[in-house]
């Protein structure tokens, strides 16, 4: 979620997602910024109406994945073959073969846990973050749209009319308490 | 395409058949309806079917920490093991418990991947059962070491021995790490899709106790799109990375027998004839765990039949891969050449463990052919049967894969017989206690259904009803009648409201206050 400084928000709640996707692609046909979406689930072309982009996860596994099968190959390699090599029924110190299975499952171990470790970080989940709901219901059965009032050039009387032209249920001012 | 195109494109030609789109919740409740009907059970209090259950669970759980702490105390001399049998038990438990967890993570990832959506109805308890099965069988190595205090020799840590570093080269230390990998990713998954469920039961619960502790476990999830958006992208890559995980754990586990040189254990189909028979034993387990639950819960709304037709159909997949992997080990045993491997096969057919064979065939390869007939897939009754006998041959597999192969190895002076003792019975009973007891804990405690999956088939599915799939999502001239046009109270600018309305608690009142505001639209 965006950092909210800006004090003022207009919420709008729906009662399907149908009517807030009309009000995102109207609110973004007159260039007014989507500050965020709230719905019980998610909602399957919101991204691209949102204009929200590709989220750059993914390229926190792939780094931390590779980092881990490079880590546990050398490891395996330092232990078996450098540190103390033990001979198991005369087989070959360096039993490359023998060495994927580990390495394999510390890349998939490494890698997500790093990916949900960073959603956490980049969502800004943490145990005890008290939740802040711009309205009621979402996580239940309601959908809601907010614009953040950035500046005075916000034209909130406008913004409103769009939210209930396509649909709103109720259209809100809302101050945002530090 | 725009509409009009498509619409004369229907009349044109009206013998087009198009199947319809298959609903995987019957009834198309409301949003709201499904938080009430999946959050209901865990509010209120549980009923007889679930007490009764829970006391033979609980009492099953009682005698594992009995027969647990007599064996630790006295050692595993106390188990029937001997020279020839050094493995029985306790090594068929364990293979049995990994592979019950494997159809947990092939229903909340691969069937994710494919986008089969009658997952989202099974896939919560699935992957709670996967974690369940995976503790239960972390423990029978354990305590199969005989001195579990010192289980973390296993880990390759820094020690003062040398440091002397674990045999990297030895299946059992890739089990290691496979079952521990495996463990904590499904753990997190597990835990990572309940966050949006563990935030809608924070947002209703009636006391104070109640809401902060979902509010601790839900992370203060307030259900932003951004949010969302980031997180089914770390579904699908978690998925992604379970998928080749839960195949390499049961390859690796089968790899403690195929590296080895043991006649009916050194065979090359060891890994994908494990993995399909992880798949084949788990799916048994999750059809018996629904179709309890569905009954005793009232779910059958969100569990329907056609899941467990969808379900039947794995099985019978799954079980005549297993079936033709049977074959394969007595056709290549014959056509080999090899006299041990022979006389291994003609041994487990005819020995003094045949019976444990032909039961083996029997609910392994026999049974699940019942569910070729529709009338078999559609009757719980026979589901639940087949699912119980279909565990009970998978636990025989892995006894006479086992056992069979260890009684009479390479010189007749080596040979013996496994008898079990109380104890050895005792363990395997209390397994199954441990498992079932954290089952029932969990569908009392966590909803068993995941409610945002649910809802997202539900809605989404409206919204490609709503309109023609590719036709452009232009704005809607009309809106639909549960959304006014007019708002009923239009607040602008609120002053003094709780804005956040986080010091609400859901409950009557907003309830009430809905209704009004429907009323009066």
């Amino acid at each position: 979620m965006p950092d909210a400084n800006a004090s003022q928000f207009v919420v709008a709640t729906f009662a399907d997602a149908e009517a807030l996707l009309r009000a995102v692609r109207a609110a973004r046909a007159e260039s007014y910024r989507i500050f965020d979406a709230y719905a019980p689930y998610p909602i399957h072309g919101l991204d691209e109406a949102m204009g929200i982009r590709r989220t750059r996860l993914p390229w926190v596994t792939l780094v931390a994945a590779c980092s881990a099968l490079a880590f546990a190959a050398l490891f395996q390699f330092y232990a078996a073959v450098w540190d103390w090599p033990l001979n198991v029924g005369g087989k070959p110190d360096n039993s490359s073969l023998a060495f994927i299975p580990v390495a394999f499952e510390l890349t998939v171990l490494a890698g997500g846990l790093a990916t949900v470790a960073a959603l956490f970080l980049r969502a800004r989940l943490y145990p005890g973050k008290m939740e802040r709901l711009l309205a009621e219901g979402v996580t239940d059965d309601r959908f809601a749209l907010a614009f953040r009032k950035r500046d005075n050039f916000f034209d909130a009387r406008r913004v409103r009319d769009i939210l209930i032209d396509c649909g709103a249920l109720q259209v809100e001012l809302k101050e945002k308490e530090a | 395409m725009s509409t009009t195109a498509i619409a004369t494109a229907a009349k044109a030609a009206p013998a087009a058949q198009v199947l319809p789109r298959p609903r995987w919740v019957e009834g198309s409740p409301s949003l709201h309806q499904i938080t009430e009907d999946v959050a209901r059970p865990m509010e209120g209090r549980p009923g007889r079917a679930w007490w009764i259950c829970f006391a033979v669970a609980f009492a099953a759980l009682l005698n594992l920490g009995g027969m647990v702490a007599y064996t630790i105390a006295n050692g595993i001399g106390v188990w029937g093991l001997n020279n020839s049998v050094g493995w029985a038990f306790d090594i068929t438990n364990f293979v049995f418990w990994v592979g019950i967890g494997h159809a947990g993570t092939l229903i909340s990832a691969i069937l994710l991947l494919f986008r089969q959506q009658w997952r989202t109805s099974i896939n919560r308890s699935a992957e709670a059962m996967t974690i369940f099965a995976v503790l239960c069988a972390a423990m029978f190595p354990a305590i199969h070491m005989g001195r579990p205090w010192n289980a973390f020799f296993i880990f390759p840590y820094p020690n003062q021995r040398g440091p002397l570093w674990v045999n990297f080269r030895s299946p059992l230390v890739w089990d290691v790490f496979a079952i521990n990998t495996y463990l904590i990713i499904s753990l997190v998954f597990w835990y990572l899709g309940m966050i949006p469920d563990l935030a809608t039961l924070r947002d209703r619960a009636g006391t104070a106790a109640r809401k902060l502790v979902f509010r601790i476990l839900s992370l203060g999830w307030n259900g932003s799109h951004r949010t969302w958006s980031r997180y089914e992208t770390v579904g699908l890559v978690l998925a992604a990375l379970a998928t080749p995980l839960v195949l390499s754990v049961h390859s690796i586990v089968s790899m403690d027998f195929a590296t080895s040189i043991m006649p009916g254990w050194h065979t090359t189909i060891f890994p994908p004839y494990f993995v399909a028979g992880a798949i084949y034993s788990g799916f048994g387990m999750v059809m018996m765990l629904l179709i309890l639950t569905r009954q005793t819960m009232h779910l059958e709304r969100y569990i329907t039949l056609r899941h467990l037709d969808k379900m039947a159909k794995v099985t019978l997949l799954t079980g005549s891969i297993v079936g033709y992997a049977y074959a394969a080990e007595f056709f290549s045993a014959w056509y080999g050449g090899n006299l041990y491997e022979r006389y291994h096969f003609i041994n487990r057919a005819t020995g003094p463990y045949a019976w444990c064979f032909y039961l083996m065939v029997l609910c392994n390869v026999l049974v699940p052919q019942v569910l070729w007939f529709k009338k078999a897939r559609g009757s719980v009754a026979a589901l639940f049967v087949i699912s119980i006998l279909v565990n009970i041959g998978m636990w025989f597999e892995r006894f006479v894969i086992i056992v069979v192969s260890l009684h009479r190895s390479y010189l007749p002076s080596s040979w013996g017989m496994f008898y079990p003792m109380l104890v050895d019975v005792g363990v395997l009973v209390g397994a199954f206690g441990l498992f079932f007891t954290c089952f029932l804990v969990f569908i009392r405690v966590l909803p068993m259904i995941a409610m945002w999956e649910i809802k997202g088939v539900v809605g989404n599915s409206a919204h490609a009803a709503a309109r023609p799939a590719n036709c452009d999502l232009a704005p809607h001239p009309d809106p639909p009648s549960t959304a006014p046009a007019e708002p009923s109270q239009s607040r602008l600018p609120a002053p003094g409201r709780d804005t956040r309305g986080q010091g609400t608690v859901r409950g009557e009142g907003a309830e009430s206050e809905r209704e009004k505001e429907a009323a009066h639209a």
